[in-house]
């Protein structure tokens, strides 16, 4: 199915990435935000309600995150599709219904501009520290799909592909962006409605007293419905069967909410990949940072260093085999993040010792200095040592603090 | 003579009898309160396929699991919120939320104060039985003054929400107040706060056998029905104000709000509906 032309403000933009991501839930036919001002993902939701209303939307600033995503899981089965959009202590509240909206198996995107933290931290400034918030951060097992941008134009082209990817797999789908990349101003290119594929919601069709709101169909994936349309749904928290009734012990249903994206996760997974062919080092990176690391990138290989290039474009779920497959051709990976560890983890759960894992730390409040990251690389190419765990490779700015004395006010 | 089977039941097309035994404890006063919203969707040949039931967690929390229509039982605290978003996503649903008052006034509170003001179109049904029954009889915030819970072992000492008065100060248009021992006037309430435009709330003040009445010895279901009907004042269009419930002391009941305030949406599409005629 193509995007409806109405949605689609086609034409040429100089907006920030905040911006481009409502215009991109516009033209995926999202038609319900709630949200909850927040810093610095506010322009995202004032960029929505001053459109989606023209074209059918509805819009509500609820009374705080947690009515905020409550009411998106309400919008959506009444057969909307929806958002909601938030940062840091905001996304910190959001997380009892994403549990609600997984076991529900709720189709809905939420757009983080990640700031950085712990707690209030640094409101207007980046961070890329909700990454594992934002895999099992409510209670219980489930799986879900986050995508990090590092664009404007990504900004809405993966907007678009949250919202597919979420009537695909009915499962909650994260945009994990960052301050940095919501308050870049870029061109913005809309294309035509033609040239947008939009995934439609797969609705039951079949007699009425006969649905069964969660009989796995394609991909493990249940066939949706809506309330209004007399099919008498009963939809619960509690672990329930397929009729949607309660049980009182686990069921296949529940075994689903993982299995049906880690089974279809080679389909899911987007990466970027650059000079891996013989590269002795990889940098790992997503979001905003992946940017910054192209410069340490080239800065490397202009000093001879065989370096590639892996942007992790989804971040979850994770591309456990990509990362094991190079982790016995190179000698290490490199992992900028803005957080003191949490992606690297993963890379070096995937590498099986195989190769070493650098991590490139950052407290947050900026982006990387390409220069730490063009030390790290030209570490990891002649460590020839294999070191267990991970590797800290410090940045200058924390040896001028920690080593030199510098203080900073 | 011959035993007859019953084959069904006057309010089987409202129920989902496929779930029946229900959880409720032996006395509890929820089953009636279903009974009157049950009835009321009868009395007022409502369409089943447009009406929708929203619940939170606790007892009453698992009335959407057994009323026939699309329902929901969503988190401990949220129904109002969640069911704005239904009624926002398609207003020609009727939507009520049915919750206790530990999910709709202490961790739902928020949401309860919002949604009054905005004047969403909802019912609220908010089943009050003075505790936190599901836990195992903890206080709350409507428990009585020195009522005894396992939480408050010696004594409440916090002074209950009066839910009437609050609803009316949050904005709600319709507000009343019955026990579950009075089934015939709940169910004209519950139809009346359904057709009602706005924002509607009917406190069921509930007994609740297993938990309020066993932790301070009030005796079993019936003698709490017997108190209600010893002590239950009916006096409509009473002042919220004096709606304070003291631990076994008289219990006002009636109607006590019924006011025209224009609703969300109303004003959402006057709104929008002139600045789509300024933009032409």
């Amino acid at each position: 199915m193509k995007a409806d032309p109405k949605d689609v403000l086609t034409g040429s933009y100089y907006v920030d990435g905040d911006v481009a991501s409502a215009y991109g839930a516009i033209a995926a036919g999202c038609k319900f935000v709630a949200g909850y001002p927040i810093t610095p993902s506010t322009e995202a939701f004032e960029a929505f309600v001053r459109r989606a209303p023209l074209v059918g939307g509805i819009t509500i600033q609820m009374e705080d995150e947690l009515g905020s995503i409550a009411a998106i899981l309400g919008a959506v089965w009444s057969g909307r599709k929806s958002m909601t959009i938030t940062s840091g202590p905001g996304y910190s509240l959001m997380m009892e219904n994403i549990g609600l909206g997984a076991m529900l198996e709720t189709p809905f995107v939420m757009l983080n501009i990640q700031r950085s933290g712990p707690s209030t931290g640094l409101p207007t400034l980046a961070g890329q520290a909700d990454m594992m918030q934002s895999r099992w951060g409510s209670n219980g097992d489930y799986e879900v799909i986050a995508i990090s941008p590092d664009s404007p134009q990504e900004m809405f082209d993966y907007t678009v592909k949250a919202f597919n990817l979420a009537e695909k797999y009915r499962c909650p789908v994260m945009i994990m962006s960052d301050e940095c990349v919501g308050h870049m101003t870029e061109k913005l290119v809309i294309p035509e409605a033609g040239e947008i594929d939009i995934e439609a919601r797969r609705f039951y069709q079949g007699p009425k007293d006969k649905y069964l709101p969660f009989k796995p169909g394609k991909n493990l994936v249940p066939e949706m419905a809506k309330a209004g349309d007399g099919l008498k749904l009963h939809l619960t928290g509690l672990t329930h069967n397929e009729k949607g009734h309660p049980t009182f012990r686990q069921t296949n249903d529940t075994k689903r909410l993982v299995d049906k994206i880690r089974n279809n996760a080679d389909e899911i997974i987007e990466l970027r990949e650059d000079g891996l062919e013989d590269a002795d080092v990889v940098v790992v990176s997503y979001g905003i940072t992946s940017r910054v690391a192209i410069r340490g990138i080239e800065e490397a290989r202009a000093s001879g260093l065989k370096v590639g290039n892996l942007r992790l474009v989804t971040v979850w779920p994770f591309p456990d085999k990509r990362i094991a497959e190079l982790s016995k051709k190179v000698k290490a990976f490199v992992v900028p993040e803005i957080n003191y560890g949490q992606i690297v983890y993963e890379v070096e759960r995937c590498s099986h010792g195989n190769a070493n894992v650098v991590l490139v730390p950052h407290g947050g409040g900026y982006v990387h200095d390409p220069k730490d990251i063009f030390r790290a690389i030209k570490y990891a190419a002649n460590e020839d040592k294999k070191i267990e765990g991970i590797i800290e490779h410090k940045t200058e700015l924390y040896r001028l603090i920690h080593e030199k004395g510098y203080k900073f006010y | 003579m011959a035993k007859k089977k019953i084959v069904s039941h006057p309010m089987d097309n409202a129920l989902r009898m496929d779930r029946i035994p229900h959880i409720w404890c032996p006395a509890c006063g929820i089953g009636l309160a279903v009974t009157s919203f049950a009835s009321a969707l009868e009395k007022m040949q409502a369409d089943l396929n447009k009406v929708c039931v929203v619940s939170g967690i606790g007892c009453t929390g698992r009335v959407a699991g057994y009323t026939k229509v699309d329902s929901f039982h969503t988190t401990h605290g949220r129904p109002i919120a969640f069911a704005s978003g239904v009624k926002l996503g398609n207003p020609k649903m009727k939507v009520v939320v049915f919750s206790g008052d530990g999910d709709i006034i202490a961790i739902g509170g928020n949401h309860f104060m919002h949604a009054a003001r905005r004047n969403i179109d909802l019912t609220v049904v908010c089943v009050n039985n003075f505790i936190y029954a599901m836990t195992g009889g903890q206080v709350a915030p409507t428990t009585p003054l020195t009522a005894y819970a396992t939480t408050s072992p010696f004594g409440n000492v916090e002074p209950p929400y009066n839910i009437p008065r609050l609803a009316e100060a949050c904005g709600a248009v319709y507000v009343a107040r019955w026990t579950a021992l009075h089934v015939r006037r709940l169910t004209n309430s519950i139809i009346e706060a359904m057709n009602k435009p706005g924002f509607s709330v009917v406190e069921v003040i509930s007994p609740c056998a297993q938990y309020y009445s066993r932790i301070n010895r009030l005796g079993d279901g019936l003698d709490m029905m017997k108190f209600y009907h010893d002590n239950a004042v009916i006096k409509h269009n009473e002042p919220t104000e004096n709606l304070d419930i003291d631990y076994q002391k008289q219990i006002i009941l009636g109607k006590f709000v019924d006011r025209e305030r224009p609703t969300y949406m109303e004003l959402y599409e006057k709104r929008l509906s002139e600045i789509k005629s300024k933009k032409k």
